[in-house]
């Protein structure tokens, strides 16, 4: 029996010929993440070495990134404290990727990573994030893991007793419509698992929809399969895995690319034709509560938020801007767009859509997290909707509990930002 | 035998555990003062201190789902929880071991705030309604973790050993 993507990295990365589902291993790890919770990963990396007379050292500085991502520039004393708790413990490490708040290499921490040319096809990446699952666009297994494991992770350089999870195959058949995203396509896959329905599984996109899909695209896909409870997402490596790493990535020696076997075996099969896509909407307050876009028309909108780890690429803001161009956020709504790096900022500053947007009426926000997790950005009053095109409307994400979040692609936030109300971005009869 | 304190539903997130806007928050020490703070009697309760030790919270299907955030598990350490759920979302699940924060999974289970519970090695016994629920053991491949008293004392145990 062959082994799947990830049966044949944990194999790679454990040194033996085959591993199989259930196994258990302790895989060495390519690149360990962490954002501003670094701050609690220093604590309890302290704690390990405490009365051990060695040297608190991490085992790789140079497989250590760290990003200021989840509340940039500091909310608060006690955030900015955090944040130079984490500068001085770079320092003193010698990790050089560490992106710290600036205009000119910084942003969210799941775009920095692609865009750096951090992650590598085959490779184990962990980080202290569970949108970590997003780096399997790369073809990478790449999974969340809380601050404690990171810990072990900087003392030990590997994942201490992971067990080979299985993997569900999903086959995307078919071509997106206009003004249907990969957005509506993972959102369609979450409301049918629904958010456990692949809880200690990994998800594997295959399928000419795949195929034609750019990196951009796959970021979302696999950004998102945690909704579901997956420990991963991953696209096997291609052409344009390739093309991205060369160059956007500006990677210059790329390792040999691999795929899963032919007969590798899967705990299920699930086929999904996306030429029969419409808008996707996840209604509050569930990622699984999703419905398509017809049964959430007209539904009155206080915010609109266009950004995040999932949406916030240079793809999504030039649909938005397209949408947005020469047209008003409607009176009674605001709309907040922050693009998940300083780099997309700027080009999107080269290319116009920075002017379009704030002609619109439009909020750009420093690239970040933002008010996807509701920190310190664009919090909501009590009883506001907001329409997002981030990642999760639990109960409170958007700092408040007693307001309503909807998840949604680009377009549709963009057109229902002229309108106020969930709109559908396609003409009728398309 | 323990009574239940708090009964939750299906797919309870970090984000109703361990609120976002409370994560710069990190400490241990410092997080339980913010668990469930979206639900004010209990949380108040929990700041008061008015829990024994060992007291049940009982959860539906996939409780912890969402954030990767350790602040989730640590604020249910502090006061020394333990919580029954349908199942757990996975890196709840792994936090809660390497933090030694006490988990049942317990798929049937029925109980009610109030009922007092008994927890052998195989089921939970509802002392209040007379049932019992068998419970499905913890990853098998956590075990070590879990003999250690959590992950910190594992790993300094292998670093230790020379096992880096």
């Amino acid at each position: 029996m062959g082994m799947t993507m990830v049966e044949k990295i944990l194999a790679r990365a454990t040194g033996q010929a085959a591993v199989k589902a259930g196994d258990v291993l302790e895989p060495r790890v390519d690149l360990a993440m962490s954002h501003e919770n670094g701050a609690l990963v220093i604590n309890q990396f302290n704690e390990i070495y405490q009365d051990t007379g060695l040297e608190a050292k991490v085992w790789d500085p140079s497989k250590i990134a760290i990003i200021f991502d989840h509340r940039v520039p500091a909310e608060s004393s006690k955030t900015a404290g955090n944040q130079k708790k984490i500068r001085d413990f770079v320092a003193k490490q010698g990790i050089a990727k560490f992106h710290d708040i600036r205009g000119d290499s910084g942003g969210i921490c799941h775009q920095i990573l692609p865009e750096f040319g951090y992650v590598q096809p085959g490779s184990v990446v962990v980080g202290t994030d569970s949108h970590t699952t997003s780096h399997g666009a790369l073809g990478a297994f790449s999974f969340g893991i809380g601050a404690t494991e990171m810990a072990a992770v900087w003392a030990l350089g590997r994942v201490l007793n992971v067990e080979v999870p299985g993997t569900i195959k999903v086959v995307c058949e078919g071509k997106f419509k206009r003004h249907v995203a990969p957005k509506d396509l993972i959102l369609h896959l979450v409301g049918k698992l629904t958010a456990e329905g692949a809880n200690f599984k990994v998800i594997e996109f295959h399928g000419p929809a795949i195929d034609s899909m750019s990196t951009s695209g796959r970021l979302v896909i696999c950004n998102m399969t945690v909704e579901a409870g997956a420990t991963s997402g991953i696209v096997p490596p291609d052409a344009e895995t390739l093309r991205y790493l060369k160059d956007e990535a500006g990677v210059a020696e790329v390792p040999e690319l691999f795929g899963p076997d032919a007969d590798a075996a899967y705990d299920q099969v699930i086929t999904i034709n996306v030429s029969k896509l419409q808008p996707q909407i996840a209604c509050p307050h569930t990622v699984d509560n999703v419905k398509p876009i017809k049964q959430v028309l007209g539904v009155k909108l206080n915010q609109i938020v266009i950004g995040s780890c999932t949406n916030g690429r240079l793809d999504d803001l030039a649909i938005a801007a397209k949408i947005l161009k020469g047209k008003k956020v409607a009176k009674g709504t605001r709309m907040l767009i922050f693009p998940a790096s300083t780099r997309i900022y700027l080009q999107a500053l080269k290319k116009g859509y920075v002017a379009t947007f704030m002609e619109a009426g439009a909020v750009v926000m420093n690239s970040g997290c933002g008010p996807c997790l509701g920190v310190h950005q664009g919090a909501l009053a009590d009883g506001d909707v907001a329409l997002a095109t981030t990642n999760r409307n639990f109960k409170g994400r958007m700092g408040n509990p007693n307001a309503e979040v909807y998840l949604c692609s680009p377009a549709v936030a963009a057109a229902s930002a002229i309108t106020g109300v969930i709109t559908d971005p396609r003409k009728k009869g398309e | 035998m323990a009574k239940v304190v708090f009964k939750v539903g299906d797919d309870v997130s970090t984000d109703i555990i361990y609120p976002g806007r409370f994560m710069a928050t990190v400490l241990p020490t410092e997080t339980p003062q913010y668990a469930f703070v979206d639900y004010p009697d209990f949380n108040a309760k929990i700041k008061k201190k008015e829990f024994p030790p060992q007291s049940i919270i009982v959860a539906g299907k996939n409780f912890g789902c969402g954030s990767s955030r350790e602040q989730a598990a640590s604020c249910l350490k502090g006061p020394d929880f333990v919580v029954i759920a349908r199942n757990f979302s996975r890196i709840f699940l792994q936090n809660a071991i390497n933090l030694g924060l006490k988990m049942v999974i317990c798929p049937a289970i029925e109980a009610s705030e109030g009922d007092e519970l008994e927890i052998t090695s195989d089921q939970v016994i509802n002392k209040t309604s007379g049932k019992s629920f068998p419970i499905i053991a913890l990853p098998k491949a956590r075990q070590a973790i879990i003999d250690a008293g959590g992950l910190i004392p594992f790993a300094r145990q292998l670093l230790l050993k020379g096992k880096r």
